[in-house]
């Protein structure tokens, strides 16, 4: 076991960033801590790190209490959303900080150097000034910075927010592979599902302080805990399972549960139309409620509907 | 917040550090006010000084000429503060420069180069000259505000239909007033407790407070009814304090919700009135400069380099004790050991207050507020505590060479703090976080990011700090040897003989202490742009 979470709470005055969050990151795990912004995620990672203080319950290492342990002799790495580069440093100069303060000799250092930026495809970076960098590249210089030193767990506070959205996906399916060459520990922020599941081995689902769910990201996708959760992926309608022909309580539904199917079971009335990146999205009436769907039709078509599996998540809780 | 919740153990540490700049302000700074107002108390000069009629004319002369000056540094001040945040023009660095040259001119000089315009003194350049040192803080601590509003706000009222004025009075300026607030009364404070230019321009008809508590103590010996004044003083001053404290609060709350500092835009229709105005401030403002270099340069007997030959003298029938080159050397190496004190006081102090700031203690006000007290008592108050307590020290502390030093970093103090700490708080603690979690102790991140960042800084305070050294009059003018004296000592005591080589000499000198004020200034603002745009 590696990191491991007993029971922390964090209060800011008389309310409660986290509360009672027991979890644990196994060695060479990546998990992912999912939630809406302002669920206290960002919270419980500083605290990781040692930036803030747990009110109650224990953060530990290797079965070791980091109570007293201040953050620069915790050996996690941390790389912030927008990176937060040293603007005074080189490329070379950032992300050969942590090993300069483990007083790695220079040869090695410098060896180390520039095998982590050839890792993050940044060869020939390293005299840049980080002034100059793009913000893609200025997050591959703080991961590489952060990864220099090999801290016993890597965490990443919303790595790829500050990205615009082809680079973020592009960059993700890099980190993930990184994450895994290097089977690096680490514990990822975010609010983006789509990260969460590409990146991690298990995704933590926090909500309101208090982590809900926990499980491969398959299992939490398709069996979300309760209503709010599965809103949260995605849901949007929420039906019996048997209208989906399941033999469960509930079922929630996302914008691509119904695809238009001339052999379809179900059948309704097309009322808007809107053109999404790669599919057309609908607007269905089904005897008098609103659903979405997915298929090329036009607005006042009738259509038949089929279920795709997909797109629906079995709801626990009531 | 986040920060309320960091270790006791830091806090505690933070809050033992903040014992020491404490303990240096109780030694020489507390110390030496307390023996004033208990000398006034005691010997029952406050009474007496207190039913006295001319104490009253005194006190409501002061706080007059305190209040005009204030509002003409105010009006000359705001259309400058417009152009530095808001105008993309061609000379900018020029006007930066000349608003600050007079801010650390010496005063005697400033009251010198006045009165080449009006040879008799009066009300008038009192309040001019005043206003002339101010005009800088009022451009600075405004400008600074108005370079970080959002200047969208002021784009949507006007989108939404109001007038160019319209808009600066019901946007821009409620914006801008805790800035405006906060910069009067330090200015007003300042006024209050001007000395070297009341003294050169008023003579022994125009006194305020200050002057005539150096009048009493070094002319007539009244120590007890000096004492009584400086106690008044001093309560004006505490009150006048507190009040900016408020303001200062406030304008920080405001400084938080900033947006992001925009492009500034070349002026446009009724900017350029605006623009011009400022103009017409900062010719204003070189006048007396010029006009001092001039008048050095005449003579009776036309253009002649007399005053600046005679600097290798005693001056005309003896009236020094040393030579004028003899006093600027002097006035060199006191500077650099006053700033060197007050460097390291001030960025010990800076760092401190960042750190309790950080850790949540209560003990940041006291030390905030302690810091900022010199800058508001009268440097004649200081030098004359200085006088009637330095005797208890051991040693002979009272004739050391290392007092005058001292007393003027007690009064560069407070600057450098002012200039050090907006710096260092613009650290991004993230950045901070970041090097910790690589590994850097506290100490490592204070030297490999903290003291990078901010070095371009505190070498200009450094060179702030030293040319205002350069310049102190009110202690030095208490403190410092007869066969020791500091260049701007020099140039009172030339002005207050007769002679015309005299004069000629002080003027001369005057003109020497500006142009190494000026060159100092130029740097500090070469030092200074680049890094205000960084981070």
């Amino acid at each position: 076991m590696a990191l491991e979470l007993d029971s922390v709470t964090v209060r800011y005055g008389r309310t409660a960033a986290v509360s009672d969050v027991s979890l644990t990151v196994a060695d060479g795990e990546v998990v992912a801590l999912l939630g809406p912004s302002g669920c206290g995620k960002s919270t419980l990672l500083r605290t990781i790190a040692g930036l803030e203080q747990p009110s109650s319950g224990s953060v530990a290492w290797d079965s070791s209490d980091l109570a007293g342990v201040p953050v620069h002799r915790r050996e996690f790495g941390l790389v912030f959303q927008d990176g937060q580069l040293f603007p005074h440093r080189s490329v070379a100069g950032n992300v050969a900080f942590g090993l300069r303060m483990r007083r790695v000799d220079r040869e090695e250092r410098d060896k180390r150097v520039l095998a982590l930026l050839e890792l993050v495809g940044l060869e020939g970076y390293a005299q840049r000034r980080v002034t100059q960098l793009s913000g893609g590249e200025q997050q591959r210089v703080a991961l590489a910075r952060a990864l220099a030193p090999s801290p016993r767990l890597l965490l990443l506070d919303e790595p790829l927010s500050a990205l615009d959205r082809a680079l973020r996906e592009q960059l993700a399916v890099d980190l993930a592979r990184l994450l895994r060459e290097a089977s690096t520990t680490a514990l990822v922020v975010t609010h983006d599902h789509d990260e969460a599941f590409t990146l991690a081995d298990r995704v933590a689902i926090m909500s309101r302080g208090r982590v809900v769910q926990v499980g491969p990201p398959a299992e939490v996708w398709s069996s979300p805990v309760d209503v709010e959760t599965a809103k949260f992926l995605g849901c949007n309608k929420f039906v019996p399972g048997s209208f989906v022909g399941l033999p469960v309580g509930r079922v929630g539904l996302r914008a691509t549960a119904l695809r238009v199917d001339p052999a379809g079971p179900l059948e309704g009335t097309v009322l808007e139309r809107v053109h999404r990146r790669d599919h057309v999205r609908l607007l269905v009436d089904i005897d008098g409620e609103e659903y979405e769907a997915v298929g090329p039709v036009s607005v006042g078509d009738r259509v038949r509907l089929a279920v795709d599996l997909d797109g629906v998540a079995r709801v626990g809780g009531e | 917040m986040a920060q309320a919740r960091a270790g006791l153990r830091s806090r505690t540490g933070w809050s033992a550090a903040a014992l020491l700049p404490l303990a240096f302000l109780g030694l020489f700074f507390a110390w030496p006010v307390l023996a004033i107002v208990s000398l006034g108390l005691r010997e029952g000069g406050v009474a007496g000084a207190l039913v006295a009629g001319d104490t009253w004319e005194l006190v409501g002369f002061t706080l007059g000429q305190a209040a005009a000056s204030t509002v003409v540094a105010v009006v000359a001040g705001l259309p400058v503060a417009f152009v530095l945040a808001r105008c993309r023009i061609r000379g900018l660095g020029l006007v930066r420069a000349a608003v600050m040259v007079p801010f650390v001119l010496p005063t005697v000089v400033v009251g010198l180069a006045f009165r080449t315009f009006w040879p008799d003194g009066g009300v008038l350049p009192i309040v001019l000259a005043n206003a002339f040192f101010n005009v800088a803080v009022v451009a600075r601590t405004v400008g600074g505000l108005w370079a970080h509003t959002d200047r969208r706000a002021e784009d949507a009222a006007r989108a939404l239909g109001a007038s160019r004025p319209r808009a600066f009075l019901s946007v821009v300026l409620p914006a801008l007033a805790p800035a405006v607030g906060s910069a009067a009364a330090v200015v007003f404070l300042f006024c209050a407790t001007s000395f070297g230019v009341v003294l050169v321009l008023g003579g022994s008809r125009y006194r305020t407070l200050e002057t005539e508590i150096y009048l009493r103590t070094v002319e007539l010996f009244d120590l007890s009814g000096a004492a009584a004044l400086s106690l008044l003083q001093f309560l004006a001053v505490l009150a006048v304090l507190v009040l900016g404290a408020l303001a200062r609060r406030r304008r920080e709350t405001a400084l938080s919700l900033r947006g992001r500092e925009e492009l500034a835009r070349r002026p446009s229709g009724g900017e350029r009135v605006v623009v011009a105005a400022a103009g017409l401030v900062v010719v204003a403002l070189l006048t007396p400069v010029v006009g001092l270099v001039t008048r050095s340069l005449s003579t009776r007997d036309g253009w002649s380099f007399a005053g600046y030959a005679a600097l290798a003298t005693r001056g005309e029938r003896g009236t020094l004790a040393v030579t004028g080159i003899d006093a600027a050397v002097n006035s060199l190496r006191t500077a650099f050991d006053a700033t060197l004190v007050a460097l390291v006081v001030g960025v010990f102090s800076a760092v401190v207050l960042v750190g309790l700031r950080r850790s949540g203690a209560r003990i940041a006000e006291v030390l905030d507020t302690a810091l900022m007290l010199p800058l508001g008592v009268s440097a004649v108050t200081v030098g004359f505590g200085y006088l009637i307590t330095m005797d208890a020290l051991p040693g002979d502390f009272r004739t050391s060479p290392l007092l005058v030093p001292l007393a003027q970093a007690l009064v560069v103090t407070p600057l450098i703090v002012r200039m050090v700490l907006p710096v260092l708080r613009a650290v991004d603690e993230r950045l901070r976080q970041a090097a910790a979690t690589l590994g850097a102790s506290p100490w490592r991140v204070w030297r490999e990011v903290d003291l990078p960042l901010t070095g371009r800084s505190l070498v200009a305070a450094a060179g702030f700090g030293y040319v205002v050294a350069l310049g102190e009059f009110g202690a030095t003018s208490f403190l410092a040897r007869p066969d020791a004296p500091t260049l701007p000592v020099v140039i009172a005591r030339l002005m207050s003989r007769p002679g015309e080589l005299n004069s000629q000499m002080a003027y001369a000198a005057c003109a020497l202490l500006m142009v190494v004020t000026v060159g100092c200034v130029l740097l500090i603002e070469r030092l200074r742009v680049p890094s205000s745009g960084e981070f």
